[in-house]
């Protein structure tokens, strides 16, 4: 049941959500009032996020989560859609494909290059980690773009297959979130040229270097799973 | 009920927490309009959801008109019927309820019941009110577009959704997709603001084991609709394509007037598979911020703690997690593999054993509790009622041998309109009621509000309980009309007039309900800042309604949970979150026990 892809993103989340309050809620005792000096009322214990967990970081897990249900899905029906119907024609993957993996790579590490400049207050490194990580990811699209036009000119339009059809869907899903990354990694650059210290953008670079990571691995997912199918 | 609420709690020094930056307008548009105060942009949530709620009454009275008086009005047509069912489920479950819940009470309560100045991130929560407004505004404008609304029933369903014949094909289903997308781009933006609310800004000591049940009901609620609503929006842009671009993701190989569509070979059952995906979550969305609330109004107006916290915690999370492998039991009659349909009924019946230790726990908290029949604990238990009475005919339905039968009768109508529908209302009821005080700092008025539950409750059962008894006898839902059908008898036409009468009836007291609300606006008594002594951080703010960031200069520091009322050895009827151990004055008339 192709569901299952869906089912163990979110029996993975709910576990790790679930353990954490499980770890504690049954060593508390709710109805106790505590005193001033206690380690609850200090905001310590019972629960409290670790201090590495700030805000931003939190609220970029999130969105990740949900992201990663919405391709978790994607993959689903994906899966789905190839067992029930009898018109499946594999599409040979183009081989620029390859090339933009490269690409993406080598724009996550130059992100996580930014960071580690942003965290050293090294304003030139940061903006070149920045340059480079945002340019291949320009690069990336393109070369995705290129790829839609290569498989068009083979005659695999969109319409004639399914398996077109969720190759285009499940590369413009994932173009899109890159197109929203690069969205903010704009605001980043213009936040740079209007002078910002790396020391103020450290967060922002971190968030980004973290976003660019994520889908490195979303599509390392689904370039193999293109490829095996 | 008195001014009781003036008691002196010492505030404690300020929390180690960094007080967040809140951006302060002067303008007017700045502070009521383009506001980042989440109880400014709560009351737009709310305000917004009610009116476009109301859109969805009227058309539900469209519909009954229509049922209980065929052949009467000129205006209901076969094609514009099956529109005011789409829109009406439609708008009722995401736009109205959901909204309501997540956007009017997250957005309001959230902050203030964990002891935070504002929401996480308030500019993001400002942009995800605009988002809702554009989405609601989109909808109502497929009203106006040729061929008006889609017709195609809340669910959607390809190929129907899509095909010709279906009322709205032209624009409206376009302006569905195109709506439903920005409600889930403007709800994703505010939930990520409740949900590290929750998980980052509570203040000093309220540690999550001492979380109102509301804030629970409601973070456990966004989580899930987080994680559920990209199924929806993955359904509506692989139709958008199969439309727009001619896919065939869920289009099957069809014939339409002797010609070929052009499709071939896709599978509307693997939309069923992703709206239901998303579709039984959303059930649970609008009801465990009801399960919530009603746990607090319960114990409030009890005067006694909630029963069993940590269990109650619990459920909810166990119902939240059980309520994502439950949806097949939505397409029983879709077709499917036996052992499928035995493996999803099992699912579906065990949340039956959180959802019965939720609703035992709220009647042991009643049970020689100190109760106050307010109005808000009038429509609580009413929930409980209602919510029992539904959640029993979803054990028939459970089950596929009995729902095989029933399915696409008036009993399912029936029973997801008690258990979703109705109940939920009441609870919106019932927050409204309890909650005014703080939010206008003025008490809406009791007798009308006993008038206004009483017909609702009452006038809901007479709409809705016939209908189990309409589905035995096989009536089929979502009919414009009958016409010459041998198997329904004349008494069922009958049955009909009367449940129309019922819901004018009930919809019309419902003015009673917003007279009341803008009455007491300028002339209710005044409230004081805690009306019903309840215990929760937002009843303890220095000011009535509370100011933009919530607390006066120091945050409050929590000491306890939420639910100390009558506590033994205490002289106090109610010891608030905020109110230190050495506060508390012990009762010498009563032996000591220890706390």
């Amino acid at each position: 049941m192709s569901m299952t892809v869906s089912l163990v993103f979110l029996a993975v989340l709910m576990a790790v959500f679930g353990g954490w309050l499980f770890s504690y809620s049954f060593r508390v005792r709710p109805w106790e009032a505590q005193a001033a000096g206690s380690r609850q009322v200090q905001g310590l214990g019972g629960g409290q996020v670790p201090p590495a967990a700030t805000a931003p970081r939190v609220g970029l897990a999130v969105f990740l989560a949900v992201v990663t249900s919405l391709f978790a899905l994607t993959i689903s029906a994906y899966l789905m859609r190839q067992e029930m119907a009898h018109d499946w024609h594999p599409l040979a993957v183009p081989g620029v494909l390859w090339w933009n993996t490269v690409c993406l790579v080598l724009g996550s590490v130059a992100l996580q290059l930014a960071w580690r400049a942003a965290r050293h207050e090294q304003p030139t490194w940061l903006l070149r980690g920045l340059l480079a990580g945002g340019g291949l990811t320009i690069a990336f699209i393109l070369g995705q773009a290129l790829a839609w036009r290569q498989l068009q000119a083979a005659g695999h339009y969109l319409a004639a297959n399914p398996a077109n059809a969720f190759f285009f869907l499940l590369t413009a899903l994932h173009a899109a979130h890159l197109l929203g990354g690069l969205f903010v990694w704009s605001r980043c650059l213009f936040r740079l040229q209007q002078g910002a210290t790396p020391g103020a953008m450290r967060q922002s670079v971190e968030l980004c270097a973290l976003y660019w990571h994520f889908l490195l691995l979303v599509w390392a997912i689904l370039f193999v799973l293109l490829l095996r199918t | 009920m008195a001014d009781h609420g003036q008691h002196s709690v010492p505030h404690a020094p300020a929390g180690e927490f960094d007080d967040m930056e809140l951006v302060h307008p002067k303008t007017f548009l700045g502070k009521y309009v383009w506001s980042q105060d989440a109880k400014v942009i709560a009351i737009q949530y709310g305000v917004t959801a009610i009116a476009i709620g109301l859109v969805a009454l009227v058309l539900s009275i469209l519909m009954r008109l229509q049922l209980g008086f065929p052949n009467t009005f000129a205006l209901i047509d076969p094609a514009s019927y099956l529109q005011y069912v789409t829109m009406h489920g439609m708008i009722m479950v995401v736009y109205l309820l959901t909204a309501l819940f997540l956007g009017a009470f997250g957005n309001y309560l959230i902050p203030l019941m964990c002891g935070a100045r504002d929401m996480a991130f308030p500019y993001l929560n400002m942009l995800s009110y605009w988002f809702y407004l554009a989405a609601v505004l989109i909808l109502m404008a497929s009203f106006f577009v040729p061929g008006g609304a889609t017709g195609a029933g809340w669910t959607l369903y390809p190929p129907q959704a899509i095909s010709p014949g279906t009322p709205g094909i032209d624009g409206g289903i376009l302006l569905m997709f195109a709506s439903l997308s920005v409600f889930i781009a403007g709800f994703t933006m505010g939930g990520l603001n409740y949900v590290v609310t929750v998980l980052q800004a509570r203040t000093r000591g309220m540690t999550l084991m001492r979380l109102p049940l509301t804030i629970w009901g409601i973070f456990m609620a966004t989580v899930m609709a987080l994680l559920a609503f990209p199924a929806l929006l993955v359904a509506i842009l692989m139709m958008l394509c199969d439309m727009l671009l001619g896919t065939s993701f869920f289009m099957p190989e069809m014939l339409n007037l002797g010609e070929q569509s052009g499709h071939e070979g896709g599978s509307p059952l693997l939309y069923q598979h992703l709206f239901w995906f998303f579709g039984h979550p959303e059930v649970y969305i609008v009801a465990l911020p009801a399960f919530g609330i009603v746990s607090d109004i319960l114990a409030t107006h009890a005067r006694k703690n909630i029963f069993g916290y940590r269990m109650m915690v619990w459920a909810i999370i166990i119902i939240g997690v059980l309520s994502f492998v439950v949806w097949a039991h939505h397409m029983f009659v879709s077709g499917m593999n036996p052992y499928f349909g035995f493996l999803f009924a099992t699912t579906t019946l065990i949340i039956a054993v959180p959802t019965a230790i939720k609703v035992y726990n709220w009647v042991l908290t009643l049970w020689r509790g100190n109760i106050r029949m307010t109005v808000p604990m009038l429509f609580a238990i009413g929930f409980i009622f209602t919510f029992v009475n539904g959640g029993l005919s979803g054990l028939f339905l459970g089950n596929v041998t009995v729902d095989v039968p029933l399915a696409d009768t008036y009993f399912v109508v029936g029973h997801f309109h008690m258990v979703m529908a109705v109940a939920p209302v009441l609870v919106v009821f019932g927050a409204i009621y309890h909650w005014y005080p703080k939010i206008t700092g003025r008490m809406m008025d009791d007798t009308l509000g006993k008038v206004h539950f009483w017909v609702t409750f009452l006038g809901t059962y007479a709409i809705f309980y016939p209908m189990h008894f309409m589905g035995f006898a096989g009536v089929p839902r979502r009919y414009y009309g009958y016409g010459e059908t041998a198997y329904i008898p004349d008494s069922i036409q009958t049955l009909n007039a009367f449940m129309s009468v019922a819901a004018i009836i009930v919809a019309l007291v419902q003015l009673v309900f917003f007279y009341n609300l803008v009455r007491s606006y300028f002339h209710g008594r005044q409230a004081g800042p805690n009306p019903w002594q309840a215990t929760t951080l937002e009843w303890q703010t220095e000011h009535t309604p509370p100011r933009h960031g919530n607390f006066g200069a120091e945050l409050p520091v929590v000491y306890r949970w939420a639910y100390d009322y009558s506590v033994p050895g205490a002289k106090q009827d109610f010891l608030p979150q905020n109110m230190p151990p050495e506060a508390v004055e012990a009762d010498d008339a009563a032996p000591r026990r220890s706390p």
